[in-house]
């Protein structure tokens, strides 16, 4: 395995044909079934959402989804969430709990989108309350970083029993281009922020933010998907079982504890 | 996390930071200029009107300490005795350093100030941000005494007020930072379980992280008269969008126009508002 800087990483997370979270999905669950709409506003393309099954497990799906072509992006707007994708997973995370079925959620976004209407219809709102209320779900949540996981748009459906992430994901508070032009006002030094900004699965690991680094097949996901989304579902069965034995109080005590002590 | 993309609109009156002039315009001593209406303002006079201009109604930043003082009854203040410290994730350099530098200037320990105070007579924990400090940003001593406050409004039953002014979370300790957005929305859903009164208060400016976890969450959300307050910042998204923002965009006006603030209090009016609120709600948090 060679050693990748963070960078280098951070390339990959990014890269045109890095497989998506429909990618995995189709992959993993024997059946998916997508379901629409925030019930308010309208369907943000931007997170899937709807339900599956590992055999005689069903679950609750969503997944932040970038593009796999230019016109893909323009529909997903290049996976970056207006209030109402969240507004929409949250809908389906509160169906899942009146069902008692596990939330699986993926990861990959740059960012929640910085948009006029996206500000007059409460982005901050919208991710406030999926964190308050991912936080109290009393159903098992385990979240998959697969990608770009950045910022508060990544977080809003981030707050779960189990975080897991790909070898070559990477999870920060903004993007190393942002980060390097707020703390140097200079946007061109992103590779030294990300090198900083401990956003690899390995440095998440150490610092205690994420639970587990998942290995990708010969280095780079995209090389194997079937493989990879076996080792994902491999995870996603194991934690489900692991989680239903635990007492929702106590699933719930953990919860709250596992990010009180961040 | 939009610390500095929020150009500052005002230059700020506060004894506390050691008497700073803010842009090289301003005559040195005792005057101030409002940035709003460009008046030149005596500044004892704009002291005892509550740091609001008296030409065009402009409300100043205030420090935490000016707000504690006209929110809550005198001398029943007591600041809750927390030594909590950043372990500086990130190994930033000079960040530890800037703390202390920053500690020193502001006499302030960080971005927020929390403790148990009366309003009216009436006992409530309070916890007001300081944008004087790192523009109030967010990072594990914030949210740690944020959530603290929310906990112990919880032990003792008490309402919690909280005045929010920030940038929005730390850069500074990565993604430790953007935790406290996550445990501090996860202690209001306690908070909310227990039955207690939060009422959060948007001051300029608020937002990012901040804007996207408690700030959001009260029961009652006021602003003050102006107040930027969002979660991208402006520049961000003009970049993005690619085109101009509308006049307004962002105020505390916009918001409640747009349903996400109950109401816009003049600062004049705020500790009479708040104790109004406790009233009206009394029989939420009593037994």
């Amino acid at each position: 395995m060679p050693k990748l800087t963070a960078w280098e990483r951070v390339k990959i997370a990014r890269e045109p044909d890095r497989p998506t979270a429909l990618d995995y999905i189709e992959n993993i669950f024997d059946e998916f079934m997508e379901l629409h709409g925030d019930r308010y506003f309208k369907d943000d393309k931007s997170i899937v959402c709807g339900l599956g099954n590992i055999g005689k497990q069903n679950y609750t799906i969503v997944a932040e989804q970038k593009g796999r072509n230019t016109k893909e992006n323009i529909e997903r707007n290049f996976g970056m969430p207006n209030p109402e994708a969240y507004r929409k997973a949250l809908r389906f995370m509160k169906q899942a709990e009146k069902f008692n079925r596990p939330v699986i959620t993926f990861i990959d976004t740059k960012g929640a989108y910085p948009g006029l209407g996206a500000e007059e219809r409460g982005q901050g709102e919208a991710i406030a309350r999926n964190l308050m209320e991912m936080s109290d779900l009393k159903v098992p949540i385990i979240v998959i970083v697969i990608g770009e996981g950045s910022s508060g748009g990544a977080l809003a459906i981030g707050v779960g029993d189990k975080v897991l992430m790909l070898e070559n994901a990477v999870y920060s508070i903004l993007s190393p281009e942002g980060y390097a032009s707020i703390l140097w006002k200079d946007s061109s030094r992103a590779e030294e922020a990300a090198e900083k900004m401990k956003l690899t699965a390995k440095d998440l690991l150490d610092l205690g933010i994420i639970d587990e680094v998942l290995k990708e097949p010969n280095g780079n996901a995209k090389s194997d998907i079937p493989k990879m989304s076996e080792t994902i579902k491999k995870r996603i069965t194991a934690l489900t079982k692991e989680l239903q034995e635990i007492d929702v109080n106590e699933l719930m005590e953990n919860r709250y504890q596992k990010f009180r002590i961040m | 996390m939009v610390i500095d993309k929020i150009k500052k609109r005002i230059e700020y009156e506060d004894e506390n930071a050691g008497k700073e002039v803010h842009r090289s315009d301003i005559p040195v001593g005792k005057w101030v200029k409002c940035s709003h209406c460009k008046e030149i303002l005596y500044k004892d006079d704009l002291h005892e009107n509550f740091s609001i201009c008296p030409n065009c109604g402009n409300h100043f930043r205030l420090s935490s300490r000016r707000r504690i003082e006209q929110i809550i009854d005198k001398d029943t203040f007591q600041e809750f005795d927390l030594k909590i410290t950043t372990d500086n994730p990130l190994h930033i350099n000079d960040y530890i350093k800037k703390l202390e530098t920053l500690k020193e200037k502001t006499g302030l320990d960080e971005a927020v100030k929390c403790g148990i105070g009366k309003i009216h007579s009436e006992k409530v924990v309070i916890a007001v941000m300081d944008s004087n400090f790192m523009m109030g940003s967010m990072g594990k001593v914030v949210g740690e005494k944020i959530t603290y406050s929310i906990e112990k409004a919880i032990e003792l039953k008490l309402p919690i007020i909280i005045f929010c002014a920030s940038g929005g979370a730390r850069m500074q300790e990565g993604i430790v930072s953007l935790m406290q957005m996550a445990k501090t929305s996860a202690a209001i859903k306690k908070l909310n379980k227990a039955g207690n009164l939060y009422i959060s208060v948007l001051t300029d400016p608020t937002y990012g992280g901040v804007t996207a976890s408690f700030a959001s969450l009260g029961d009652i959300i006021l602003a003050e008269p102006n107040a930027m307050i969002g979660f991208a910042g402006p520049r961000v998204i003009k970049q993005t969008i690619g085109e101009d923002l509308p006049e307004g965009f962002q105020t505390a006006e916009f918001l409640l126009e747009h349903g996400f603030v109950d109401k816009v209090v003049n600062r004049k009016e705020m500790k009479d508002t708040l104790y109004k609120l406790l009233l009206l709600n009394r029989h939420e948090y009593l037994k």
